[in-house]
């Protein structure tokens, strides 16, 4: 698929973020087309992850505009975002330790299914939304840790919480920071699997340093340097562009 | 939804789902409660204050044990609802209910202009706020001493509880039920909160804010309205104080009170509702012995209270009631 406007699900223009003088974002266009599988890479500091969090509206960009289905999504909070169906991970577990992971994912699917505000029916009331948690559990594999606290969990085991509850918010675009890192390589592969088998209706973006599985995975690539796109394409093309590969891919590959 | 949907399977969710469900062990402390007015008449007037004590810290806990926002200066609405409910009987509006009522309104709305504010900053700057709020009204309160009777307080009187019940200042008889109920009240009004999702989602706030925003909730807004639920308490329970003595004085919105509810609620464990019953009831025996034993000289129950906070920050630092936490656990494990 192409870049033909009005067809993207998810799309930048001209996003840029200061802070102060630091530039951490310049003049990004980017476009994410509904099940696009689209990595963005680059050397640490690129400003990759300060990139999600200009999409998910966790920071405010300097300028330009994120749209969502064409419309500028700028007036939009971050949980207001994560409402039309946006939905992040993130690179260092974000979750709530103290809490079970059914819980953990039972809050989200909560707040997903509109009933976070019911103040007067109890939890145990609602099975619906207990049973839909468990299933989310089942789905990447954690039925046997469902009733341990997330502090408990082995790091790899606590990023499948993370893309479980990103599941379990039925995001529309998805943007996945980093899923894989801080997992031993010997866990590494259930989490690969377990995007690999998100629904493919889903559009994708994945932040990732490890190179097999930005090929494996990815049908489009786009390259960040210093905050502003280097280039952007499909696999075979960035992996044969010299400028990348002498940013970025020279480092590892030779 | 089809019945084949909502089967669930696991232990965690049957654990989940019955989690608001009554224990036996929760009869315990009303039982205590009536015990106490037959076996010690004599102790009344401080057990009252205990019960209402208690339903203050209850309200403190809903935000700071749950939603994580730490407030030193819970009194504001205390003394709101406090002074809500004398003003009236003092202006000749002697019905104590209604009173409690527009006290709980009054509060609420405090805590909803006030929470607009205070609760778009955190930690730091949110514990500085809510304390400002607090002495901003206790000096308010000390200016306009003409309507508040400053120091010195002003003396009223309510006519019976429906009409039935009169407050008895002396042998605290009515006065001690009308505690206790709405205690019973207060505490089963936060037990369903804490147990609904909308709890729960508090305590999601409490573990980890930034999660919360990305999974869709609006964190500013939950917490508002959480505020302005203990705020609604904490006004009742200001009301009932004022109401069962026939007096008030501008101690009510002392910082004091905010600093010393929120060291009862630590004590006796944070976010946990029952903290709130042990925190305050050692704390205010505490309180008492000492005075009975050492003098009201102040000094002997600061030094106690200091040497009580060291105690509980050393070897309690989930509070008195989570000293029990391990052994419940081991319990648990060993019966399935």
């Amino acid at each position: 698929m192409t870049d033909v406007p009005g067809t993207a699900v998810l799309e930048t223009k001209g996003l840029c973020k200061n802070f102060g003088a630091l530039v951490v974002a310049k003049d990004i266009d980017f476009a994410l087309e509904p099940g696009a599988r689209h990595a963005v890479i680059g050397p640490n500091g690129a400003g990759k992850t300060t990139f999600v969090n200009l999409l998910t509206g966790a920071l405010p960009p300097t300028s330009g505009a994120v749209l969502l289905d064409g419309r500028d999504i700028a007036g939009l909070a971050e949980h207001e975002r994560v409402k039309h169906g946006l939905v992040r991970t993130f690179q260092i577990n974000t979750l709530f330790n103290g809490l079970t992971v059914l819980e953990n994912i039972y809050l989200t699917v909560a707040e997903r299914m509109g009933v976070a505000t019911g103040l007067f029916r109890p939890v145990g009331s609602r099975p619906e939304v207990v049973a839909e948690a468990e299933r989310l559990v089942e789905m990447v594999q954690l039925r046997d840790d469902a009733g341990r606290t997330i502090d408990e969990l082995p790091y790899g085991r606590q990023r499948l919480v993370e893309i479980a509850i990103a599941l379990a918010l039925e995001p529309r675009v998805l943007l996945l920071d980093e899923p894989s890192a801080g997992v031993p390589g010997a866990e590494s592969h259930i989490i690969l699997d377990a995007i690999a088998a998100l629904p493919a209706e889903i559009a994708i973006m994945i932040i990732e340093h490890d190179m097999d599985v930005v090929f494996r995975f990815a049908e489009r690539i786009t390259v960040l340097v210093s905050g502003a796109v280097l280039a952007s394409g499909p696999p075979d093309e960035i992996a044969a562009d010299e400028r990348v590969r002498a940013v970025y891919l020279g480092h590892g590959h030779g | 939804m089809t019945a084949a949907a909502v089967r669930t399977n696991g232990a965690a969710a049957a654990k989940l789902l019955r989690a608001h469900r009554f224990r036996a062990i929760e009869l315990l402390p009303w039982l205590i409660a009536i015990a106490v007015y037959f076996l010690f008449p004599g102790y009344r007037l401080l057990a009252t204050q205990i019960l209402v004590l208690i339903l203050f810290a209850i309200s403190l806990d809903l935000i700071v044990g749950y939603a994580g926002i730490v407030s030193l200066g819970h009194a504001a609405f205390f003394g709101t609802g406090a002074y809500t409910a004398a003003l009236l009987a003092d202006a000749g509006w002697q019905e104590p209910l209604s009173a409690l009522a527009l006290g709980a309104v009054t509060a609420g709305l405090l805590g909803w202009v006030s929470g607009w504010i205070i609760l778009r900053t955190r930690e730091l700057t949110l514990l500085m706020l809510t304390m400002a709020l607090g002495i901003i009204l206790y000096e308010l309160a000390k200016d306009l001493d003409d309507i508040t009777g400053g120091f010195d307080g002003i003396n009223f009187e309510n006519s019976a509880i429906l009409g039935l019940f009169p407050f008895d200042v002396l042998y605290y008889t009515t006065n001690y039920w009308y505690a206790f109920a709405f205690l019973v009240l207060g505490f089963l009004v936060a037990r369903t909160v804490v147990h609904a999702p909308f709890g729960r989602s508090l305590v999601g706030i409490r573990e980890n804010v930034r999660r919360m925003h990305a999974i869709g909730t609006p964190v500013q807004q939950r917490m508002r309205h959480v505020y302005v639920i203990a705020a609604m308490i904490a006004g009742v329970a200001g009301a009932i104080w004022v109401q069962v003595q026939g007096n008030i004085t501008i101690g009510v919105y002392e910082f004091e009170m905010s600093g010393n509810i929120l060291i009862m609620l630590i004590l006796g464990g944070t976010g946990r509702l029952y903290g709130a019953f042990i925190g305050v009831t050692v704390f205010t025996i505490l309180e008492n012995l000492t005075e009975t034993v050492l003098g009201t000289d102040p000094p002997y129950w600061e030094l106690v209270v200091g040497i009580v906070l060291v105690l509980t920050v050393l070897f309690a630092p989930r509070g008195l009631l989570g000293v029990f936490d391990p052994l419940i656990r081991r319990y648990r494990e060993r019966t399935p």
